[in-house]
Order: structure tokens, then C-alpha cells, then sequence
């Protein structure tokens, strides 16, 4: 339609009209033509107010976009490093701890095992026979001993072993440290794919990393055993070592 | 028999001079990554280095590539300790002249064994 033609060229037509009619005295069709004009202005008014709109709202959108990504760089990131550095110390302090356990254990497991050789020795020489009696009283002695040893050594043996035992907890606590971590890494994906849906870009899943990247890249501890350029287990390195002159 | 340990963490080599220990090899030293380890190697006579790969500051295959390259040491048997478990890895190493490679996480009995295989093959190398 003619009136909503909103161009320089449909108002510069109307004025045309407008003086024309005016000058030709006709005052009737210059009060229409008129009208038409300032109507022809509010729709514009109304098609620019209605982008303002729209673009107000879209900041107001991506304002309240930004506002969780600030969150997630100012406080869950940060939060995240403290948490992890966390599960590295847990981990750690329980390593230790296992393994002193287990270090202060293998000495007296040793001790306990060559006393109870000797004794057994001792022991089955005497069921021989082939004990005087002054071996036989000095093993007797020694028998004393040795059983108040065992009663000690493997009394702080049962200590030890229940310490590995409350070294586990760790697990507990790292899991669920680990698991809201993975949380806070899920909400980032989520806001910055949505960011790059809102910026209009498409994310190429196949673009991950060029060949040269993947090949520099350390990965640490392999979570998929299956994945086929990466070996199983030990035997699989030491085919593949052996096919390579190994 | 003097060996040098390389692993960022500490309890990888508590449990590596651990079972050295139970092998009956009880001269060990450590060092947390390549860097730390190479003026040890220089200024030390070490009979056998076990290095993990992934390290910050000097990685385990970099460490391997310049004990090579060094006059000195390239005769140092060297036993790869890692949890790096991509065949193309296994390959780099093997081509950077590693003499034996253990993944994580592994058992006393590869250990011995690995370390076991590497000493016949050098004694093998110097009969022959």
C-alpha cells in the first residue's frame, strides 16, 4: 500500500502532492494528504521503537548470560583450582600415609617370618632328638621371646593395616569434591555454548585439534583401554616393543 | 648399582624406591623432573635411570633425548615409568632410544622383569 510506503521516495512523492494541491487551492485533499504523512511517520516511530525494544531485550539477554559467565570466571573457576588442589593434597597425605604404613609393616613381617624359621628349625631338631639339654633349655627361652614378639609385632601390624584401612577415606572425600568440580566444568560448556549459539557461530565438532597438536599433547592416565591407538596394558607394550626390535 | 628416579609426584617414587628396595637395589636417588635430573646425571655416575614421561619443566622423553645427545651418558640404560599409553607414544620413545617402557599402573613383577631384560640384553651387548 501506498501509505505505508515509508521511503524518501513516498514522502517526497506526498510532499509533491501536498504543495501541489495546496498551491492549486484544494485544501480538502491537502488535510488528507497531511494525515497520511504523519501517520506515515508514527509507523515509522513505531517500527524504531519496536527495534529498540527487541535490541533492549537482547542486552538485557546476554547481560544476564555474561552475568553467570562472570560468576563462573570470578568465583566457580577459581573455587574449582582450590578444589582440586584439594584432591591433590587428600590424595597425596593418604599415599603417604599408606605408605608408611606399609613400609614400617615389611620389616616386621620380615622379622616375624626368619624367628619363626629359626624356631621352627630349632623345634624340628628337637622333635629329632637330636637336642642336648642345654639347647633345649636355651630354646625354651628363646621360644619366650620370641612368642612375646609375635604378641608385639603383631599387635603394631594390626595398627598399621587398620591405618591403610583409614587412609581410604580419602576417596570419599575427593569424589565428591571431584564430582561438583565436573559440574562447574559442565555449566561453563553449557554458557559458552550458548554464547556461540547467540554469536552465531557454529561449533565444528570435527575441529577439535589438528594432528600435529595431538601428537605433542601429553594425556596422562588413558580412561579408555579401548580406544584403538592406545595399548591396553603391559603386554600390548611390550608386543609392540618387540615388533620394533625390543 | 646407582639409580636415579625421576617423577614429579613423591609417592610415585616412594613406591618406585620401594620396590627397588624389595629388588634388592637399595642406592637410589630422586628427582622431580628433567630439569632437576640432567645436572644430577651430569655430576653423578648413575648405573640406571627409570624417568616418568609427563613432567612439567623437563618432560621424561626430552630428558631421554639429551641424555642421548650427551657423550657421557648415552649409554645410560633408561626405563620409561609412565602413564602415557598411546602406541604412537610407545614409538617416540622407542625411536628416541628408551631401552625399556613400564605403563601405570603396573606390578613389582614388570618392574623386576623389565629392569631384568634390560641388564641381559647390555650384558649380551657387551659379549657380543
Amino acid at each position: 500500500m501506498a501509505e505505508k510506503d515509508t521511503s524518501t521516495e513516498g514522502y517526497l512523492v506526498r510532499a509533491r502532492e501536498l504543495v501541489a494541491h495546496l498551491e492549486a487551492g484544494n485544501v480538502e485533499r491537502a488535510d488528507t494528504l497531511l494525515e497520511t504523512l504523519s501517520g506515515m511517520r508514527e509507523s515509522t516511530l513505531f517500527q524504531e521503537l519496536g527495534r529498540l525494544t527487541r535490541t533492549l531485550h537482547e542486552a538485557l539477554t546476554s547481560f544476564q548470560m555474561d552475568s553467570r559467565l562472570g560468576r563462573l570466571a570470578e568465583q566457580d573457576i577459581p573455587d574449582a583450582h582450590d578444589r582440586l588442589r584439594y584432591v591433590v593434597a587428600k590424595t597425596e597425605e593418604a599415599a603417604h600415609r599408606t605408605l608408611k604404613a606399609v613400609e614400617d609393616s615389611i620389616p616386621l613381617a620380615k622379622r616375624l617370618e626368619q624367628r619363626a624359621v629359626a624356631h621352627q628349625q630349632q623345634w624340628e631338631k628337637f622333635l629329632r632328638r637330636e637336642m642336648d639339654i642345654q639347647e633345649f633349655r636355651s630354646l625354651t627361652h628363646s621360644l619366650r621371646e620370641f612368642l612375646a614378639a609375635v604378641i608385639a609385632d603383631s599387635t603394631n601390624l594390626s595398627r598399621n593395616l587398620s591405618d591403610v584401612l583409614m587412609a581410604q577415606e580419602y576417596q570419599d572425600l575427593t569424589g565428591q569434591v571431584i564430582n561438583r568440580v565436573i559440574r562447574v566444568v559442565q555449566e561453563v560448556e553449557t554458557s559458552l555454548v550458548d554464547m556461540i549459539r547467540v554469536v552465531g557461530l557454529r561449533a565444528h565438532s570435527g575441529e577439535r585439534s589438528t594432528g600435529a597438536e595431538a601428537k605433542t599433547r601429553l594425556e596422562g592416565p588413558q580412561i579408555d583401554p579401548k580406544k584403538p591407538d592406545v595399548v591396553a596394558n603391559q603386554d600390548d607394550v611390550d608386543t609392540l616393543l618387540s615388533s620394533l626390535g625390543f | 648399582m646407582k639409580i636415579l628416579v625421576v617423577d614429579d609426584f613423591s609417592t610415585m617414587r616412594r613406591i618406585i624406591k620401594g620396590l627397588l628396595h624389595e629388588l634388592g637395589y637399595n642406592n637410589i636417588e630422586e628427582a622431580d623432573d628433567g630439569n632437576t635430573a640432567l645436572p644430577m646425571l651430569r655430576a653423578n655416575s648413575y648405573d640406571f635411570l627409570i624417568t616418568d614421561w609427563n613432567m612439567p619443566g623437563m618432560t621424561g622423553l626430552d630428558l631421554l633425548k639429551n641424555v642421548r645427545a650427551d657423550g657421557k651418558l648415552a649409554k645410560l640404560p633408561i626405563l620409561m615409568v609412565t602413564a602415557e599409553a598411546k602406541r604412537e607414544q610407545i614409538v617416540e620413545a622407542a625411536q628416541a632410544g628408551v631401552n625399556g617402557y613400564v605403563v601405570k599402573p603396573f606390578t613389582a613383577n614388570t618392574l623386576k622383569e623389565k629392569m631384568d631384560k634390560i641388564f641381559e640384553r647390555l650384558a649380551s651387548v657387551a659379549q657380543g
